[in-house]
């Protein structure tokens, strides 16, 4: 194999592997990540029968804490669990049926209202719809 | 059967069907000139180049886009950072626009000086001036599809202008934005505009300058020291050379998107007051640099209104100038016309680094 | 024709003074204003006298249907076109005038203390006032003499009284400060009393009166909130922590555990306000805490002592944490900026978050051995932070390693084909 014979394969090889650059990435793109969409105006916060009534859980919607209430009648609702006073985490009180900051001891009731304590301003209430057996979550 | 006689065989069961040996004989024949001035025939290309590496990322990109208010900004931002090579994608994207249109602008003027424009090419020349036209209507409404404060506002200011225009100009804006205001029915169309009917203008126009370029063979400059240039055929000699060119701006290219990335910006809020600073894309900051200085009223005349006039004269005459320039068409220099392509060249510089200093 | 418009322009004459006599018939339109006292006031050009008369429209006690002779007695609908005052301010039709200063409470509990009269217009109105009016340092110097102090109209207004939910009223949550500094910031007024007059100045500039008076945070407290309002006196040293712990009740709950309770007894001082005043309670920042220039722990203790090692140990916590939870803000900003999602990090952050707010409450244990655990809380949940912040950092050094895989590649590539050009042309040259 002469000079001319090496260059050709160098110049393929190379070739060769600027294309596998090329392709990698792109073949790695078209294949859907694992969260095929943007969770930012929309999550599946729980699914159907994860909750029992009088009871919350606190689910992640995008960078942000938010709380989903299971009233005491089986009705759904969601709020932002961000506490409007210092920003703490709220959480379900099922002994008050109330949504209740544990840093300040700040109420708020089951429409989100601020009913005691320091906060001044009531939690944004998020929509809820019941998709099969999925519980998704928006901002109205 | 040996391989190259097998793929000999291959070749010619091809030829017999689809005739193509006469397009191997007719680029076989393509001839590059060499003089002092042929590294500018390698523009072309790389603009062309640019072009192709916006089709590619930009179909990728139609992949996961979604082009509604309510979901561009996120999809852009998931592309971003959820999409595996996302963020190379998009950031090859937007520096491959803006490549292309430099190339492009770099391509326009190396022409121009050349007098490449002059007869038999006046069509090309054209044709080349709508493509110009044309990847600038790319850019503004490409830059729309993110929907962020910036391109919101940048986009809200350049239309407008647009209802400046006398007589149909409410109109025109009307139809640009898809209603009054700038909201997700511009997004959509401009989406529309930017995929569909930009593309599919932009395919007639350069084929059209391809096979002009293919018909009428490479131009040379004005004078006798071109006439007897030595002639490099363009297969394999110059085609070689291209893609080492074309290679490099991969590279260059790559480089950027990794070191650069493009920015997300904000999410665009209609009723937040416009960014400080605001002001549209490079390749249209001498244009709104100009408009910021013409007074408000000029005799009576709105003064913003003669920019546009002025400006639209402006693009006339490009598509025009090799009608403009009649020396060139009997193989003359002409000094005026060089040096208004230079007073052009300066004026664009200059008022594009005042816009950013502003 | 001519009869019949004729016809018609009669019938219409008719209809509008049917329709005026209507409007205008005295009493016949709903409550009426007019009145023979509203009248003759309004006519005089002393504010002294007139005012009352065309301030009255705006008061509650209008709003409810009561008038003049409901309060002052005499007779309302004489006196005016006769020109004879006399005829109005009639004893034998109940007319008692303005009452004196230090009968104004009794004038109006007249109604206000009556149970059954009050049920009538407002059923969930307080009947009370005079009583704790009574028990009141206005009210006990109101007895004794003293006709400088407040009485129902000197927060209430007199007639053009609002509801106290009413923005306008004196009352009302906002304007209570200012309403009662009218006359304890009068410095010459409350010369006689001893007292100090910088209250207003104080709260004011307190992080309560910045937050009510400048940020209408109607949540924030007032004169009312701690010294009551028609039994006002001051709170008195413990129950002024008592008045803190109204809203801020894990504060004073866990003070009441810790070793400041019988301390601070020990000693005489008040429990919350021994260290953040009352009237002038500053926002609280992190530097309290501690044995720095600007701690308060120093005040009292002296290095060497258990208070002071246990005020180092917490403030070292906490800055620790605190420290720690800038870091990762500081990683997850920085992973954004380069451009990877870090939703999951931020969403993580808040937990940390939430530790230093408990933390800052926490403090008032005064006890390392409680207040420890909500700091080790914080620093778990930010080392995930972290975990996340460094992992999105790797992500974004991979891209660099990445480039520095490719690029060498292209530079190859082109070398590769610059090399076979030249050996192209050295096998057959251009002509």
């Amino acid at each position: 194999m002469g000079r001319r014979g090496f260059l050709n394969y160098f110049l393929g090889g190379g070739v060769l592997a600027l294309m596998a650059g090329i392709v990698y990435p792109i073949v790695r793109f078209i294949i859907p990540p694992e969260q095929p969409e943007a969770a930012t105006s929309q999550v599946v916060a729980a699914k159907v029968g994860e909750l029992t009534p009088n009871s919350g859980k606190i689910f992640r919607f995008g960078k942000d804490p938010a709380i989903l209430v299971m009233t005491a009648s089986g009705e759904y609702r969601a709020f932002t669990a961000i506490c409007t006073h210092l920003d703490c985490t709220v959480q379900y009180r099922s002994d008050m049926e109330q949504i209740w900051c544990a840093c300040h001891n700040g109420h708020y009731d089951l429409y989100g209202n601020n009913v005691s304590g320091p906060p001044p301003a009531p939690l944004t209430q998020y929509t809820v719809a019941v998709r099969g057996d999925q519980i998704v979550v928006s901002k109205a | 059967m040996s391989d190259s006689s097998r793929r000999s065989n291959l070749v010619a069961w091809f030829d017999q069907r689809l005739g193509w040996s006469t397009i191997k004989e007719v680029a076989m024949h393509k001839r590059v000139p060499m003089h002092k001035h042929s590294i500018w025939y390698y523009l072309g290309g790389m603009t062309l180049f640019c072009f192709l590496v916006q089709i590619i990322t930009g179909i990728f990109l139609l992949l996961y886009y979604r082009p509604t208010a309510e979901g561009a900004f996120e999809s852009v931002e998931f592309i971003m950072t959820e999409v595996p090579f996302g963020w190379l994608m998009r950031s090859l994207h937007s520096w491959s626009a803006n490549l292309m249109i430099f190339f492009a602008f770099v391509h326009l003027f190396s022409v121009f000086f050349m007098k490449a424009y002059r007869k038999p090419r006046e069509l090309t020349w054209i044709s080349g001036a709508f493509l110009l036209i044309l990847s600038l209507g790319f850019g503004f409404s490409g830059y729309l599809l993110p929907w962020n404060q910036l391109a919101y506002f940048a986009t809200k200011v350049g239309t407008d202008i647009l209802g400046q225009i006398p007589v149909i100009g409410h109109w025109l804006l009307v139809v640009a934005r898809g209603g009054d205001n700038v909201t997700g029915a511009t997004l959509t169309r401009f989406f529309g505009v930017h995929v569909a009917i930009l593309p599919m203008i932009t395919t007639f126009f350069l084929l059209a300058h391809l096979a002009l370029v293919q018909k009428q063979g490479m131009s040379i400059p004005i004078g006798d020291e071109y006439k007897n240039c030595r002639q490099m055929p363009f297969f394999p000699n110059f085609a070689l050379r291209d893609l080492v060119g074309w290679t490099l701006a991969l590279g260059t290219l790559v480089l950027l998107a990794s070191i650069f990335p493009w920015e997300l910006g904000e999410k665009a809020d209609a009723l937040a007051s416009a960014p400080a600073g605001i002001r549209p894309e490079w390749f249209f900051c001498f244009m709104f640099q100009t408009l910021k200085y013409i007074p408000g009223k000029v005799w009576f005349i709105n003064g913003e209104l003669l920019g546009i006039l002025g400006f639209g004269i402006g693009g006339l005459a490009l598509i025009l100038v090799p009608f403009l320039d009649r020396k060139a068409a009997h193989e003359q220099r002409n000094t005026i016309m060089t040096a208004i392509g230079w007073v052009v060249i300066l004026y664009i510089i200059v008022f594009t680094v005042l816009a950013y200093m502003d | 024709m001519r009869a019949k418009r004729f016809d018609i322009a009669r019938l219409g004459v008719l209809t509008a003074a049917l329709a005026l006599l209507v409007v205008l018939w005295p009493g016949s339109a709903g409550v009426s204003y007019a009145s023979s006292c509203i009248d003759c006031h309004s006519a005089f050009d002393d504010p002294e006298i007139s005012g009352p008369a065309k301030k009255f429209h705006d008061d509650v006690h209008f709003q409810k249907g009561l008038s003049c002779v409901d309060c002052h007695g005499g007779n309302a609908s004489k006196g005016y076109d006769e020109g004879d005052p006399d005829l109005a301010h009639d004893r034998k039709a109940g007319f008692v005038g303005a009452p004196k200063t230090a009968d104004i409470p009794k004038f109006c509990a007249r109604c206000h203390s009556d149970i059954e009269y009050m049920k009538k217009y407002n059923p969930k109105l307080r009947v009370d006032q005079y009583l704790e009016y009574r028990s009141s340092v206005h009210g006990k110097r109101l007895e004794s003499g003293d006709t400088k102090v407040a009485t129902c109209v000197s927060c209430h207004g007199v007639h053009d009284i609002m509801p106290v939910k009413d923005t306008r009223a004196p009352v009302y949550k906002t304007n209570v400060a200012k309403t009662c500094s009218g006359c304890h910031s009068n410095a010459k007024y409350m010369e006689p009393y001893h007292i100090p007059t910088n209250q207003f100045d104080l709260y004011s500039a307190s992080v309560h009166g910045e937050k009510l008076l400048k940020e209408g945070d109607l949540a924030a407290p007032t004169c009312n909130n701690c010294h009551g309002n028609h039994g006002a006196t001051p709170p008195g040293l413990m129950s002024v922590s008592n008045s803190c712990g109204e809203c801020h009740a894990n504060n004073l709950e866990y003070f009441n555990e810790s070793p400041h309770k019988e301390a601070f007894a020990d000693l005489g001082v008040g429990e919350c306000d021994a260290c953040h005043g009352h009237h002038d309670v500053n926002k609280t920042n992190d530097t309290m805490l501690g044995v720095g220039d600007e701690a308060i722990c120093v005040t009292c203790h002296d290095q060497g002592d258990p208070g002071y090692q246990t005020a180092a140990a917490m403030a070292t916590e906490f800055d620790t944490l605190k420290a720690m939870l800038g870091e990762a803000r500081t990683l997850l900003n920085k992973a954004e900026r380069g451009g990877v999602n870090v939703s999951l990090g931020k969403f993580d952050l808040h937990t940390a978050d939430d530790a230093l707010v408990k933390a800052r409450t926490a403090v008032h244990y005064f006890d390392t051995s409680k207040f420890n655990p909500i700091i080790v809380s914080g620093v778990s949940a930010t080392e995930n932070v972290m975990d996340l912040g460094n992992k999105a950092m790797w992500d974004l050094k991979l891209r660099q390693i990445g480039l520095g895989f490719t690029l060498p590649l292209v530079l190859l590539v082109a070398l590769a084909l610059y090399l076979k050009i030249r050996q192209i042309e050295r096998r057959k040259p251009i002509p």
